[in-house]
């Protein structure tokens, strides 16, 4: 299919944790369309987080193989990771991993001077409604507001894909609600494909494929005819 | 082993490279204090036992032709121990290796009787057995220099007489630990020896026959050397005695002395450099590893340990590292201090050297470093007591950084995010910065130091040989002689122009102050030898009065216009009083300077001459030194060409080992700062440049994300350490100037870039070792962890 952004065929990752053999994935396959929105769930060390990384180029999987369009990204070296990462990726993170030195505006800026084609970083801010509080250090911000300005910087570049890795762990369910929509406003205006993980079963009638995940494999789909708004959630 | 120590083993073991390159900056102020204060008390033992077994003299006179029956009224002097009187005399030699002639000083050996005073230590053979004429003793190093083993034969001109001698034994004196010719700047021993032999035989050809040309007291142990000098003074009057003096205006000891002060200045700055240093990096690693551990010392609190149990606990790494660095320090010292005392036996010439294994040296060592680590540790064990275990379990509140222009300001716009970060860094920690930074200047200054040793005995060299003195080559006579002795040098072969000279020495008296100097009488337009002010510019000496060196004129206390008392020590003896006519620039040894005529009138003399300095056609030079060989009226030679040949040699090696040394410290500093603080900066950034990396930032960017700040501050250190280096150099030429030589604060503009240079690639080069340390960055396990 032409639309496919990720093609996994047969992922498999073991890492060696102290003396232990950890099969944090083994043999997982998929395809994901350009648009979607897809929900990860699963109890820890499920492999979730193992995919994530390797989908967003931060780690090598053992074998098998993964495509990003044509582009096979079992396949990079370091190198070539970073600049996957770099002209193709957004993350957000459960601990927002702003630079606490730089402003909410400035932050954004950090990927926009080295994106080809950004958007302003006042306007990725406008698109988590955060433009008012754009000359407020991350200190000055509270933990939803954070947590936004980690998406505005995600998407500031235009990404393909936005991988979110229990974007919501952090905060109260109002703020966790404000996020959510924040993420989807995104996925409607640009198309961007975004996966996300989370332990909070509500947040996957948001998505339009939910992939649950038991024991390194990818147990159960679940497709959702209809998006839910996030407004519309509790927890 | 209780559970905390094992703590504490673990995250020594964990932490090894960053406690390495503190240690090892404790380990310089260690070594240098073990080493340097260990060389100088070697030394000084060295010298004490040396001048104790062989009985050095405290006083020494010269004396024109004294009676030996005045030894007994010099021995009744109160406060006299021993005396010893003897004859020495300077002569020309001529040694079938060198063609050039070669001075040497003849000095008596008793014929009868062991010698009392000043007791030669034989390196090999014997002494010369009584009434054989033509057997000697000869100074150690010089017969080295010479390759003349036992045996050797070589002629002198004694008194106008040309003498075979044969060399029966080798040794070292006391009295001469460093020689220098009259005249010279610096040991030559291929050029200048000394010479024993039987005093019959020395005195018969000085027609000396019962009487001495010079006496030697040895003090008792609380009688006053001044009190004694003044009353030898006036028995020695009558007999043509020139002022005697002490130890300290004995050139031997001076010298010694002033090579000693060096050490003294090197054991006072370089610990103390390197001891700031070491509690700057104890400082900041400790509250780094305050913060770190914070959830830790909170949980150690809610467990029931005691404030003073825990500020223990971190206070114990300090104690690791002061012990490592001292124990590394201490070794590295014993080997450091075996190599400077050697350097400094290699110039001062003791026969045996006393290695002092001081253990007070290492408890001091041990003790300043620990000092250094409490001022070091001080703010970080009071962070542990103060944190509330409440607070401690929780996150650190966020850094709060500000902005330091206003936010739409336009500057900002054209600064790159990375940029940002590193001047918000900066200014968030502005002391850290500015400790980093006088740290870091530390290193270049050390070098520059070293370096200024170098370009300021340059600068002397091209002062002395180029600027001032442009002679060749100077004869120097027995005695004075009348002023047609010019034109007989003038008329050797070989020689150009020539310039005479007069000396007569003095005693010159300010106030209380008085010293014991020569007068050198020059022609008024004097050329070869010009007289140079402190802008190096020539001086014409004034037609009366006094021109003396600006270091003279401070001893005394005098000014341009002051009058000074003079005793003239020659002829009729009188004491004049002379106006200060002009101040100028000498390096070697304290002297005034006059007309030749005025000085001339002054002695109520006939013109006379006591040495001539002239230029040579090179390719005559050996004629010249034959005709100069059979002259009986000249007792030395100084040859320029030699002179600074000489110069070169004996202090490259000199200078390249103490440059070698200082840089050796300077490269720990600059490693041990770039290391340590980029350790701490990747410890405290991780999540940043983690973040910066998923991003999309490759790893040379993020590097230079890291180290830009460093990298700043280094390079912005480094006019700082420029600044510290000429002070520190100032420092030295302030301590170590004296009566024997000065030098000017010289450093030149590439001591300045091969310091920075150096300190540069160090800094660059423990860069790269932290390099690893970021391509080892766990990107998904920083990113996953709360801060």
């Amino acid at each position: 299919m032409a639309n496919e952004v990720f093609t996994a065929q047969s992922l498999t990752k073991t890492y060696t944790s102290g003396e232990v053999k950890v099969h944090a994935l083994r043999g997982v396959d998929f395809d994901i369309s350009a648009g979607e929105v897809i929900v990860l769930l699963g109890p820890s060390g499920s492999g979730k987080s193992t995919l994530l990384n390797i989908v967003g180029g931060l780690d090598h999987a053992s074998s098998g193989r993964l495509f990003f369009r044509q582009l096979e990204l079992t396949g990079l070296d370091d190198r070539d990771l970073t600049r996957y990462r770099r002209r193709h990726v957004g993350f957000v993170f459960q601990f927002y991993n702003l630079i606490p030195s730089l402003t909410a505006y400035e932050n954004v800026a950090l990927v926009t001077e080295i994106a080809d084609a950004p958007m302003r970083p006042e306007e990725a801010l406008a698109l988590v409604g955060l433009q008012a509080r754009m000359d407020h250090f991350p200190a000055q911000l509270s933990g939803g507001e954070q947590q936004r300005v980690a998406i505005a910087r995600a998407i500031a570049k235009r990404p393909e894909v936005l991988l979110c890795d229990e974007p919501t762990g952090a905060l109260d369910s109002r703020t966790g609600i404000l996020v959510i929509e924040a993420l989807l406003a995104i996925n409607v205006q640009l198309g961007t494909t975004t996966l996300i993980i989370t332990h909070n079963a509500s947040i996957r009638d948001i998505a339009d494929r939910v992939l649950f995940f038991a024991d390194g494999q990818i147990s159960r789909v679940q497709k959702n005819e209809t998006r839910r708004a996030a407004a519309t959630l509790t927890w | 082993m209780r559970a905390l120590d094992i703590k504490l083993f673990r995250d020594l073991r964990r932490l090894w490279a960053q406690a390495m390159a503190i240690a090892l900056v404790v380990a310089g102020g260690a070594a240098a204090l073990v080493a340097v204060v260990g060389s100088i008390r070697s030394l000084e033992e060295t010298r004490a036992a040396y001048y104790e077994r062989n009985q050095f003299a405290d006083v020494f006179a010269q004396v024109k032709r004294a009676p030996k029956k005045l030894i007994d009224q010099i021995a009744e002097i109160p406060g006299v121990a021993a005396v010893e009187a003897r004859v020495t005399k300077f002569a020309l030699l001529d040694i079938p290796d060198s063609r050039e002639p070669v001075t040497a000083q003849f000095i008596s050996l008793p014929d009868d009787s062991e010698q009392r005073l000043n007791r030669i230590y034989l390196r090999s053979g014997r002494v010369p057995e009584p009434g054989r004429a033509e057997e000697v003793v000869v100074y150690e190093a010089f017969a080295d220099a010479h390759e003349m083993p036992l045996g050797s034969r070589f002629s002198a001109i004694l008194n106008g007489h040309k003498r075979e001698l044969v060399i029966v034994g080798t040794a070292l004196s006391p009295e001469f630990i460093y020689t220098i010719a009259p005249g010279e700047t610096i040991t030559d021993n291929r050029r200048f020896g000394i010479i024993w032999m039987s005093e019959k035989v020395l005195a018969n050809a000085y027609n000396l026959d019962g009487a001495f040309s010079s006496v030697t007291l040895k003090l008792l142990r609380n009688a006053s050397e001044s009190e004694v000098i003044k009353r030898l003074d006036v028995l020695l009057d009558p007999y043509g005695g020139q002022a005697a003096y002490g130890r300290k205006d004995l050139p031997s000891h001076a010298w010694g002395e002033h090579g000693l002060d060096m050490l003294r200045n090197m054991s006072r700055t370089m610990p103390t450099i390197f001891l700031l240093v070491a509690a700057f990096l104890i400082n900041q690693w400790l509250n780094r590893m305050v913060a770190l551990e914070r959830e830790q010392i909170g949980l150690l609190k809610a467990l029931g340990y005691r404030n003073i149990a825990i500020a223990a606990h971190y206070f114990k790494f300090v104690i690791a590292l002061v012990a490592v660095g001292t124990i590394i320090g201490g070794v590295a010292g014993i080997w450091l201090g075996a190599f400077i005392t050697r350097m400094y036996g290699g110039l001062i010439h003791f026969p045996f050297l006393v290695f002092t294994k001081s253990s007070d040296v290492y408890v001091w060592g041990g003790l300043l470093s620990l000092l250094a680590g409490i001022a070091g540790a001080v703010h970080a064990l009071r962070a542990v007591a103060a944190l509330p275990p409440a607070v401690a379990m929780q996150p650190p509140a966020p850094p709060r950084f500000r902005r330091v222009l206003p936010a739409r300001f336009a500057l900002i716009k054209l600064v790159s995010q990375p940029t940002m970060i590193m001047l918000r860094n900066l200014s968030h920690h502005p002391l850290r910065a500015v400790f980093t930074m006088l740290g870091m200047a530390l290193a270049p200054a050390i070098i520059i130091v070293s370096l200024f040793l170098r370009d300021t005995v340059e600068d002397l060299i091209n002062v002395t040989y180029f600027i001032a003195d442009r002679h060749d080559a100077t004869v120097s006579f027995v005695e004075k002689r009348a002023q047609n002795v010019v034109e007989q040098i003038a008329h050797l072969p070989g020689v150009l122009a020539v310039e005479p000279y007069r000396e007569v020495p003095v005693r010159v008296r300010h106030g209380s102050v008085e010293r014991r100097v020569m007068i050198s009488g020059r022609p008024r337009d004097a050329d070869l030898r010009r007289i140079i002010d402190v802008n190096l510019g020539s001086v014409a000496l004034p037609e009366n009065g006094l021109a003396i060196s600006a270091w003279l004129a401070q001893l005394l206390d005098v000014h341009l216009g002051d009058f000074v008392e003079v005793d003239l020590l020659e002829g009729q003896r009188r004491t004049v009083s002379l106006p200060v006519s002009a101040l100028v620039e000498d390096f070697f040894g304290i002297q005034g300077m006059m007309d030749l005529e005025s000085l001339n009138r002054l002695m109520r003399e006939a013109p006379t001459v006591t040495s001539i300095s002239f230029t040579l056609d090179a390719n005559k030079a050996d004629l010249l030194y034959d005709a100069v060989k059979s002259m009986p009226a000249v007792s030395g030679m100084g040859i320029q060409r030699f002179s600074l040949a000489n110069y070169r040699n004996l202090l490259a090696p000199l200078q390249t080992n103490m440059a070698m040394i200082y840089t050796g410290f300077a490269v720990i500093i600059a490693f041990g700062m770039v290391y340590s603080s980029a350790r701490i900066a990747l410890s405290e950034r991780a999540r940043e440049l983690a973040s910066l990396r998923v991003l999309g930032f490759g790893r040379g960017e993020v590097l230079f994300i890291l180290l830009i700040e460093l990298g700043l501050l280094t390079v912005l250190a480094q006019p700082l350490g420029w600044g510290f280096g000429y002070l520190l150099s100032w420092l030295l030429k302030v301590q170590v100037s004296g009566e024997v030589m000065r030098a000017r604060l010289i450093v030149e503009q590439s001591s300045y870039a091969l310091a920075s240079g150096i300190v540069l690639v160090a800094a660059l080069f423990s860069a790269l070792v932290v390099r690893e340390r970021i391509n080892q960055l766990d990107l998904v396990a920083v990113l996953k962890t709360r801060d």
